[in-house]
């Protein structure tokens, strides 16, 4: 213990201040800085214990800690004999593999950065990815990724030589410059049986690497203008690992499922960082259409999913309970009813009534357990989610079964975690409270300012763009806008540069009042206004799905989206939804000021077609505001009524224009309440 | 794609330029109709070969013969250099013969893996009373059936599909499925009978790049029936056109493409 708090002690690049009070017990730092050396030291101390599993031909195979290294080895002895140098990157492109994974510490055992890449990103993003990185070599997973980096060669001149995993179709290439895994692994093992010291040089230059050494270099996908490159190195990796490992008790025992992009920060810090700091197993699934099944199979202990995979879950279970017969359908009504009523109390160890918790454990029997299996949640010791907002609903739903499902919010910028939620504190609408040894502070803007020690060392070959995010003292812009509750949460309003304020000066953050209206499943679409104006007013899209069901079963006729839009009861519908959203907003003393004072329903769909959304079924919202001019100029000049024509483009390319008589509501806005964000949202 | 342009010249790099399976004036009659008249060809080993020609040319009852379900009242059927006599159809696929069909033939409540284990039947060695106590022996041999068909699964993609009755799957699936139970008879010879029918633009794709790889990897001899021009001039080494029951052209794509008699089959001309 003594070794390793002077070995943290000798880093660079860990704050003095403000950590140590908030640094969780039991994370300790140990003297093995970087990974190549935890592999080691994982090989020496659980060397028998699985490290990977990869299901291959229906069978899930396994390799040991042990196993891993001398793959690990075998693999950079020949990236060495290729004549991969010190400095290098190795671009991984490709799928959750062992192999991919392997290569990046293999890379990094020769002092090289791994540079993993979108799998799926088109020829012209990877040229300039792979460009710009100066990448020599390349670690891909099949003919598909050969094919398009030979694609790409003439833009990408420094690339050398290409190691793929999969052979298959590959065999009538030109190998002078591609090889096999198993080729190159084969000539790493020739080499050490050929020298005496191979495995000894490997070993002292693998000891060469440093906590402060470049660990990987990330891009960030960027919505917005070129990709950036975000250095990490391995102290900013391991420590910010180490006490997430703290934070929610993981040890060697955990497993957990790779099957999110390598090239996100997220996977490199569950699958590897992670998993090599607590001595974890990773699976790699047989194929991205099998996840669900191998999850099943597997039973994660500690999973991450961004919402849209709780919420198709939750679809997919909603949906096959609707064919159930009619005693499974009640039975499931019956117990959902009493999880919803007290399972998060008795997740969190709060006070429930006795009979409920003899209900809840009759219901983990018949259809909590069940159901969890399926989903491979059986046994989940926490599972997180991120990148944006999630719906209370189905977070609450989750919670209500038993599965421990938090939220965090992180950044590639921060090693991932900047705020997570701590057991036993668990709201829906914020993202917990900061991270062990991470600081936040808000900016007089509003936008959320972070630092820590998994601050990223600044964007590969690009001063500029680092020195506009990162302070010199250490700070990091966010870019997100956000709020501390009372009790110390954190809350995510905005993308920093949407938020505006009304003319009165009260913070007015669109996408906040967008999604409050989006969980609502009637709500498919919502657009915001009032930046720089008197009041906050909103476009409406109703979910053609869900109220063209309800239109069904409540016997009201409509032959198109513009005239159930237009119907009064859907008006009705749609308007109490927008008064709930009112009476939320009156809670939050922030946001009580913009309340929704008049709305509308579109009479058509925003449509990517039409320029709407973007093709990622995003809002564009200056392009919004051009084209629904009039129907904004309305919203604010208090008219009730708004002819207009709309100019529609349809899928095989023609242009016609539709006509519409559009109403528009005014709102009963609520007087400001000073009660906590909680009771708001009940 | 290596295309040569005659028929004479030397085959393929692929092709091992050994005849596999030579037909030689073979005729076929129902009744009084004349399914096949006197036709010659040969497939070489490890070539594709598309037999091609317009609705009722006689391309599947070509087919039918080769695999041993007709016999040709007149003509020769040489298999690997032996003249084959008459057989039945399962003789012909313990020699080697796979087949696909135009309307998909799996077993519908079956699941992906069962219908393709189905395809090692005739490789299973223990009888059944070994395979139902499934001990010992049986149960090795089980295991090496079922690692080769989850070879086969992991080639051709399925593996989500795995454990789904075949029935459920959409169309261009069980048609890759049946593929698969056709390569787990490690056939010599395939025959796929429209392979690609009643398919979108990506599934054809998806297809046309199983069935060359399972030229490549393999080395299987691939002859196929086929409707979409595209395909088949991109696929073939070699291609017969049929019509009425006759052959009118044989050869590189190319050339078939330009020959005249091939062009008035398929635009039709004033007789």
């Amino acid at each position: 213990m003594t070794e390793a708090v002077t070995a943290a002690a000798g880093r660079t690049g860990v704050p003095k201040d403000g950590g140590s009070e908030r640094h969780v017990p039991g994370s300790s730092v140990s003297g093995d800085d970087t990974f190549p050396k935890l592999l080691l030291r994982n090989a020496r101390l659980r060397g028998l214990r699985p490290a990977v599993r990869k299901k291959d031909l229906g069978i899930w195979q396994t390799w040991t800690w042990e196993d891993v290294r001398d793959e690990i080895r075998d693999f950079s002895l020949g990236l060495m004999e290729l004549g991969f140098a010190p400095g290098d990157k190795l671009a991984i492109v490709g799928a959750n593999r062992p192999r991919l994974y392997w290569a990046m510490v293999a890379a990094q055992s020769l002092g090289g950065v791994p540079v993993p890449v979108y799998a799926d990103s088109v020829a012209e993003e990877m040229a300039f990815v792979l460009e710009h990185a100066e990448v020599r070599f390349a670690m891909v997973e099949d003919q598909e990724q050969v094919d398009k980096l030979l694609s790409i060669a003439d833009q990408v001149p420094l690339l050398e030589e290409i190691v793929y995993d999969e052979a298959r179709g590959l065999r009538d290439y030109d190998h002078s410059r591609l090889h096999a895994f198993e080729t190159v692994s084969a000539a790493g093992r020739d080499h050490r049986f050929a020298n005496a010291n191979a495995e000894a040089d490997w070993m002292a230059r693998l000891g060469k690497g440093q906590g402060c050494d470049l660990a990987v270099i990330l891009y960030t996908s960027g919505t917005t203008g070129r990709p950036k490159g975000v250095m990490l190195s391995y102290d900013n990796l391991i420590i910010s690992s180490e006490n997430a490992n703290a934070f929610d008790h993981l040890d060697e025992t955990e497993e957990t499922l790779a099957y999110l992009p390598l090239a996100w920060i997220g996977d490199y810090v569950f699958s590897i960082a992670q998993s090599y700091t607590a001595g974890y197993c990773v699976n790699c699934p047989e194929s991205t259409e099998t996840v669900l099944d191998d999850r099943r199979e597997i039973g994660p202990t500690y999973f991450f999913a961004p919402p849209r995979v709780f919420e198709g879950l939750l679809t997919l279970i909603m949906v096959r309970m609707e064919d159930a017969g009619r005693t499974k359908k009640k039975m499931f009504d019956f117990f959902m009813e009493v999880a919803r009523r007290s399972g998060e109390a008795i997740l969190n160890g709060e006070p429930a009534s006795f009979k409920d918790r003899l209900l809840y454990r009759l219901g983990e029997f018949l259809i909590y357990g069940p159901m969890k299996n399926r989903m491979g949640f059986s046994r989940l010791k926490v599972g997180y989610t991120a990148g944006e907002a999630i719906g209370p609903e189905i977070f609450r739903f989750y919670r209500a079964l038993g599965v421990n499902l938090k939220q965090l919010y992180g950044q590639t910028e921060a090693s991932v975690y900047i705020a997570m939620q701590p057991d036993g504190e668990i709201y829906g609408d914020t993202v917990g409270k900061p991270a062990p040894q991470v600081e936040i502070k808000i900016a007089d803007s509003g936008e959320i300012l972070y630092r820590g020690p998994g601050t990223f060392l600044g964007y590969y070959k690009d001063e500029a763009a680092t020195a506009g995010t990162k302070t010199e003292d250490g700070w990091v812009h966010a870019g997100d806008a956000g709020f501390f509750t009372e009790d110390g949460h954190i809350k995510i309003i905005d993308r920093a540069k949407d938020v505006g304020r009304l003319s009165d000066g009260a913070l007015f953050a669109p996408k906040y009042l967008e999604n409050k209206l989006k969980f609502f499943p009637n709500i498919k679409e919502a657009v915001a206004f009032g930046d720089g104006r008197d009041m906050a007013c909103v476009f409406i899209n109703i979910d053609l799905t869900s109220v063209g069901s309800w239109a069904e079963r409540n016997n009201v006729n409509y032959a198109s989206y513009q005239e159930l839009a237009a119907h009064p009861q859907v008006y009705e519908m749609i308007e109490s939804h927008v008064d709930q959203v009112n009476r939320d907003l009156a809670g939050e003393p922030l946001m009580a000021g913009a309340q929704i004072h008049r709305f509308l329903i579109l009479h058509k769909e925003l449509d990517a077609d039409d320029g709407e959304l973007t093709r990622t079924q995003k809002v564009r919202r200056s392009f919004i505001s051009e084209r629904y001019g009039p129907l904004i100029e309305a919203l604010y000049d208090g008219s009730t009524r708004k002819h207009v024509v709309t100019e529609v483009t349809f899928e095989d390319g023609r242009k016609g224009a539709i006509e519409a008589d559009v109403e528009i509501r005014d709102m009963t806005i609520y007087p400001a309440r000073g009660e906590g964000i909680r009771e708001a949202a009940e | 794609m290596n295309v040569h342009v005659d028929t004479a010249a030397p085959a393929p790099t692929r092709s091992k330029g050994e005849v596999l399976l030579k037909i030689d004036n073979v005729s076929l009659y129902f009744g009084g109709v004349k399914a096949i008249t006197n036709i010659s060809f040969d497939i070489m080993k490890g070539e594709i070969r598309a037999i091609i020609g317009p609705n009722g040319a006689g391309k599947t009852s070509m087919l039918n013969v080769i695999n041993g379900f007709y016999h040709p009242q007149v003509g020769t059927i040489t298999w690997r250099g032996e003249v084959r006599r008459k057989m039945k159809p399962f003789e012909a696929a313990s020699q080697g013969i796979a087949r696909t069909f135009q309307n998909v033939a799996l077993f519908k409540g079956m699941t992906t893996l069962d219908n393709i284990m189905s395809g090692r039947t005739l490789a299973m060695r223990r009888n059944f009373l070994w395979q139902l106590i499934r001990f010992g022996p049986a149960l090795e041999e089980e295991i090496a059936h079922r690692r080769r068909v989850e070879e086969i699964i992991d080639f051709l993609e399925i593996e989500h599909i795995r454990k789904t009755p075949v029935g459920r799957l959409p169309y261009g699936l069980q048609k890759r499925v049946e593929l698969g139970r056709a390569l787990a008879m490690e056939p010599e010879l395939l025959l796929l009978d429209e392979p690609m029918a009643g398919m979108n633009l990506e599934e054809k794709e998806d297809m046309s790049r199983f069935i060359v790889d399972v030229n490549e990897q393999f080395g299987t001899t691939i002859a196929l029936i086929e409707h979409d021009m595209g395909v088949v001039m991109d696929l073939s080494d070699r291609v017969v056109v049929l019509d009425y029951g006759k052959k009118i052209a044989d050869g590189a794509p190319d050339e078939v493409k330009s020959n005249q008699d091939v062009i008035d089959a398929y635009l039709g001309v004033a007789h």
